[in-house]
């Protein structure tokens, strides 16, 4: 039950993800890490606010959190992303994006997190 | 015959990569919340199944990147299914994030600045690592 939850989390987390890809592509150009990072800031953000809620039912953890969010957001294309930057000698802008994306999204994930646990 | 980007049907194919990304990211999702199952923590324990998933999901990505992808630019399903959705699906940015906030604020900030570090740094290693050897296996010609 559990797994198929993860499951139905899943199937909307990634397309969504994919969708954001495309439009940052489409809009700042091929290769834009922008979609990459608004999903992974937006992901940290739901996950944080669902923990920080507490006293969540199992059911809506494995369907948002580890289903959803946990698909929604990526560290592997984080890492691809910055590693290319790098090869294309265009080191700032990788370390920019990597840099953002932790402030951003830890920072995302604290707030949401304490600010559901005021609720 | 899979949909092509650049033979048209540009439509079909966009669509196709979504239906690509959702299955490959229920996979991704199944192995990611399996090595959770297998390796519990505590909520100010060390975040050992997503360090596994985020490192080992970034060497893969990168062995993909060099070896299969870069050999079918085209395919309108082969990026979407593996990369976005298997290996996309498989890693996670939020359970990283959250588990740094949870450690910091079990007052463990040490063990929570540590984690960022060894996520980060083993992350794009492994990266930098599965594209070179992958670009250096891949055939040519």
């Amino acid at each position: 039950m559990t797994a198929l939850l993860v499951v139905l989390g899943a199937m909307a987390g990634a397309p969504l993800r994919l969708l954001a890809e495309r439009l940052a592509a489409a809009r700042r150009g091929p290769g834009s890490v922008v979609g990459t990072a608004a999903v992974n800031v937006a992901g940290s953000a739901v996950l944080g606010f669902l923990l920080g809620l507490g006293g969540v039912p199992a059911w809506l953890l494995a369907l948002v959190g580890t289903g959803f969010c946990g698909t929604l957001t990526t560290f592997s294309t984080l890492g691809a992303d910055v590693v290319r930057l790098g090869g294309e000698g265009r080191s700032g802008r990788a370390a920019a994006y990597l840099g953002g994306t932790l402030v951003l999204g830890i920072g995302a994930a604290a707030g949401a997190y304490g600010a559901a646990a005021l609720l | 015959m899979l949909p092509d980007d650049r033979a048209g049907g540009q439509g079909d194919s966009q669509v196709f990569g979504y239906l690509a990304a959702a299955l490959g990211g229920a996979l991704g999702a199944l192995g990611r919340w399996g090595t959770a199952e297998a390796l519990p923590r505590e909520t100010d324990g060390w975040p050992w199944a997503t360090l596994l998933v985020n490192v080992t999901g970034c060497l893969v990505l990168g062995l993909l990147i060099g070896l299969v992808f870069a050999r079918s630019p085209g395919s309108a399903w082969l990026r979407p299914f593996l990369g976005t959705g298997v290996l996309g699906g498989f890693t996670t940015f939020s359970a990283f994030a959250l588990e740094t906030v949870q450690l910091t604020d079990a007052g463990r900030p040490g063990p929570a600045a540590a984690y960022v570090v060894v996520s980060v740094v083993g992350g794009v290693a492994a990266s930098a690592l599965g594209i070179v050897a992958g670009r250096t296996r891949a055939p040519t010609g």
